[in-house]
């Protein structure tokens, strides 16, 4: 433990924590994703799924739990990083200038900010019930569980909601291009053939999941998904 | 040519370990000076040279700036553009950068490197000590070889060559942090990192070397780097982003071998 503290308190400790802890809530995002896109099969697929997940019980608890410990190292690493960072320029250019650096690696900060506040209302929102109760009201679905179809159709079916949860998806997309291909840099993987290469998946990947994520949230005012009754 | 600059001019030094912005900025701030008797083939530190004997005959105090060699390979001067260190033109040092690169009648802003562990000396001047500190820690090969060796007794392989040649251009002349947004100096640090470690005479001391560094690096107060790769746009010998890559690796495998 005192090791792994010690490693943390570096520069590059640091950095690496906040390239591990940020591959695990992108493999979380994928999952999230594709067990999401069931809600284009219809009600009986979405609802058989959250129901197994269900019934994990305390597996379950031990994965959220899990994912709450990432989520909030990620998060606490990149507030010390970033004071940090500003200490040491005390006195900003009077004339800025950027040459070579993405916008989206310029945004991380702000991008990353605003998925925390989307993180909470999304919590808020269809976890624990509180902004849109009426959604919640728990429905008992055909295969047993909540009718989680019932939920999401109706609150998609709000254009508001829907377009809010699609414009925060441009949020991740600039935070995932990033980040994935800034993992590899800070673990040490550097190739001249191999570093162009995961720069484009970087792009890519935050592309599908992203552009997956604003589908689904689009999907009822579209037309993919009918909303249940 | 005529020029419009706007130059930063500090009398008192910065303070290392001042709190605020302002202790630390002391009396510093941007001054306007025209320049007409400008020739697009001075380089930017002859343009500065004119400009204090301007600022001389008229009794003021000239502008202080560092510089050596005036070849691009000293790594003491070095100024931010127009939020560019070293200027405008890639792989280019301030002392070689020329008046030809700006239009008649530019507006040209210079400001000295700006990072808390480069504090201000006077004007353009900032105190690079933090670097030698650094190099002081590790940053060489400290096991006894012996003797003078016959050339390419101990083979190379051209590749691993070049990787530290790569690195071992750096001139130290602090680019990397200025352009940093964050300051940070992992592309100098990364340099001597990776300067070593691709040679076997450098590979004794890998581990203790990369802890090293990096612990001495972090005690200056420099940032951390976000991976935006500013570092390498202005180098002027354009060191590659993969030396970070290389410390970063080599910073991993020595706290993991640590016992």
């Amino acid at each position: 433990m005192s090791w792994l503290s010690s490693f943390w308190r570096t520069s590059i400790g640091g950095k690496m924590t906040m390239a591990v802890t940020g591959l695990l809530l992108f493999g979380f995002v994928v999952a999230h994703l594709l067990g999401n896109l069931q809600l284009l099969q219809g009600p009986d697929a979405i609802n058989e799924y959250a129901k197994m997940l269900h019934d994990l019980g305390p597996l379950l608890w031990v994965a959220r739990i899990g994912l709450l410990v990432v989520f909030v190292v990620h998060v606490v690493t990149a507030v010390r990083l970033s004071q940090a960072n500003k200490q040491a320029r005390p006195v900003p250019y009077a004339s800025e200038a950027t040459v070579q650096a993405t916008m989206a690696s310029r945004s991380m900060v702000l991008s990353g900010l605003s998925l925390l506040v989307f993180v909470i209302y999304h919590l808020l929102h269809f976890t624990l019930g509180v902004t849109n109760p009426g959604h919640f009201a728990m429905k008992t679905s055909g295969a047993g569980g909540f009718d989680v179809y019932a939920m999401v159709s109706n609150s998609f079916a709000n254009p508001a909601i829907a377009l809010a949860y699609a414009a925060f998806q441009l949020v991740l997309f600039l935070h995932l291009s990033h980040g994935i291909q800034s993992f590899a840099q800070t673990v040490g993987i550097h190739h001249k053939r191999y570093t162009p290469m995961i720069k484009t998946l970087s792009f890519l990947l935050a592309l599908v999941v992203a552009g997956g994520n604003a589908l689904l949230a689009l999907s009822v005012q579209v037309g993919l998904v009918e909303v249940a009754r | 040519m005529k020029v419009t600059l706007h130059i930063w001019r500090q009398s008192q030094p910065s303070d290392r370990h001042a709190q605020s912005a302002r202790d630390f900025q002391r009396d510093g701030r941007m001054v306007r000076y025209e320049l007409d008797d400008v020739s697009p083939d001075m380089s930017f530190l002859e343009m500065l040279d004119v400009l204090n004997e301007h600022l001389i005959k008229k009794g003021e105090e000239p502008v202080a700036f560092d510089h050596d060699c005036r070849e691009g390979i000293c790594g003491a001067c070095g100024v931010v553009i127009n939020g560019v260190a070293h200027g405008p033109e890639k792989g280019t040092t301030t002392c070689q950068l020329h008046m030809r690169s700006f239009r008649d009648g530019a507006e040209i802003y210079v400001e000295p490197w700006r990072a808390k562990a480069f504090p201000v000396v006077r004007d353009l001047i900032v105190d690079r000590s933090a670097f030698d500190r650094v190099v002081q820690n590790g940053a060489y090969v400290s096991v006894n070889t012996g003797a003078p060796q016959d050339a390419n007794a101990t083979p190379v392989p051209k590749a691993d060559a070049d990787k530290a040649f790569d690195a071992a251009t750096c001139i130290g002349c602090g680019a990397c942090v200025a352009a940093c947004k964050n300051a940070s100096a992992m592309l100098f640090v990364g340099a001597k990192v990776s300067h070593f470690v691709h040679l076997p005479q450098g590979r004794v001391e890998r581990e203790e070397r990369a802890r090293n560094l990096v612990t001495a690096m972090d005690e200056e107060g420099f940032g951390n780097c976000t991976n935006q790769y500013e570092c390498e746009a202005v180098c002027p010998k354009e060191i590659p982003v993969r030396v970070i890559a290389d410390m970063n690796r080599e910073f991993l495998r020595a706290k993991v071998r640590e016992e």
